[in-house]
């Protein structure tokens, strides 16, 4: 069974858009609409649909709409959801992404997720982690993949958003063990972590259970887009059948070695990047 | 708009009780309410509730890390990144955030030198967007033309 993947499009013209992806060259296609892969949810679900047709996957369902900022976009979304969305389909898994927080629309597609005959998997990037954190549900969810600074924020109990959180700049890579169970402590994370940093750590329940380090590429960091990559081939690893923990560890290797193929400067866009992943997914995959 | 107005004022966090999501509070001393509202009212903004304050407010990310490239300089405010071509000092790059005018603003600002580029806090609307505008004003700090 498929994922949906939900969030939004960079612009203000994209009307509600449902159905599985397709990447034409440099550009994600649902049911007719375009948007160029640049980065944000386009990017994500880009290198989902890379994973799926480098592993002869089916490509993920999307929920698009348009929104800059505004928050129409992400209510129209939310909207749909509760009404219908949910229940039209079902899938495996849903992953929430590029969306304006919204404290009750929020609880109130988690209330209909609850209602569900079978429980999706729920993952949970960007937006949607942060306001899943400020709602108090957060481990509700299965997956939250944050780097190191969104850790911070996790483990803040009284920020409601990564630019309110204390200390957020002193947190460094070494710091990231103890903000884990921080953030685990106090009912702030997800089942799963995927903490994006300088190392990759994946945790399960709460335990450490890989940390992956290399290859490193320094100048990944700059370049949008990359966090998006590696949130979207980790959730196409799951939809392979592969568990969460094992999904976020090769994804962590997968996205390294695309970088480490490219060889890229600050400069690069993401795209320039997603060249590389079908080889870095066939190196991984070989290598374990 | 308050700050050009000489208004004592501080961006702030929203304590527990007045959270609904990607929310910033603007703390005023409370004998100026009217003039506040006005300012805000001529230029049609419309705040979602003005309340005195019991409890302590939460301060905004006043720190920015810094990270050289050599030919590229990173900035980085709160979860937001911005990164520039030193020589031509055009912006190459905006990572982070996970609010939905990220992408666009990034749209909007990539490939423009920071002379150019719109300031962020005229297109953004959320706090990731407010969270670029500061790392655009450091990068101004550092690289002034």
């Amino acid at each position: 069974m498929s994922w949906l993947i939900v969030g939004t499009v960079p612009r203000k013209d994209f009307p509600l858009t449902c159905g599985q992806a397709a990447l034409n060259d440099r550009e994600l296609v649902v049911n007719g609409r375009v948007s160029p892969v640049v980065r944000g949810t386009p990017a994500l679900i880009a290198a989902a649909c890379i994973v799926c047709k480098t592993l002869k996957l089916e490509p993920p369902d999307v929920l698009l709409c348009g929104d800059i900022g505004d928050g129409d976009g992400s209510r129209l979304i939310y909207r749909h959801l509760v009404e219908t969305g949910l229940k039209q389909k079902s899938h495996a898994g849903l992953l929430f992404h590029y969306l304006q927080p919204d404290v009750d629309w929020h609880n109130r597609i988690l209330m209909a997720i609850d209602d569900l005959h079978v429980r999706p998997l729920l993952m949970a990037d960007a937006g949607y982690m942060y306001v899943a954190k400020m709602s108090g549900y957060a481990a509700s969810y299965d997956l939250f993949t944050p780097d190191v600074g969104e850790l911070a924020f996790l483990a803040d109990e009284k920020a409601p958003h990564p630019f309110y959180t204390r200390g957020f700049l002193l947190h460094e890579d070494n710091a990231a063990p103890d903000l884990i169970q921080q953030a685990v402590s106090n009912g702030n994370a997800a089942r799963h972590l995927l903490v994006k940093g300088k190392n990759d750590y994946v945790v399960a329940d709460g335990v450490i259970v890989d940390v992956v380090s290399s290859p490193s590429v320094e100048a990944m960091e700059p370049i949008g887009g990359t966090g998006d990559s590696l949130a979207g081939v980790a959730a196409a690893l799951i939809v392979s059948g592969l568990t969460i923990s094992e999904a976020c560890s090769q994804a962590a290797r997968i996205n390294r070695t695309m970088g480490l193929l490219a060889n890229p400067t600050p400069a690069f866009a993401i795209l320039d990047l997603f060249a590389s992943l079908p080889r870095a997914i066939l190196r991984v995959r070989a290598s374990t | 708009m308050l700050k050009q107005a000489q208004m004592a004022i501080r961006v702030m966090g929203p304590p527990p009780n007045l959270r609904t999501g990607c929310d910033l509070v603007i703390e005023f001393p409370l004998i100026l309410e009217l003039e506040v509202r006005r300012i805000l009212s001529d230029s049609r903004i419309q705040p979602i509730q003005t309340v005195p304050v019991q409890d302590a407010l939460l301060s905004p990310v006043s720190l920015f890390q810094t990270r050289d490239y050599g030919d590229y300089l990173m900035i980085r405010a709160a979860n937001m990144k911005l990164t520039i071509h030193k020589a031509t000092r055009r912006i190459v790059n905006i990572s982070g955030g996970g609010c939905p005018d990220v992408p666009w603003l990034a749209d909007q600002l990539i490939g423009k030198t920071l002379d150019n580029a719109p300031a962020p806090q005229r297109l953004g609307k959320t706090l990731c967007g407010y969270a670029l505008h500061l790392a655009w004003e450091e990068m101004h700090r550092q690289c002034p033309g």
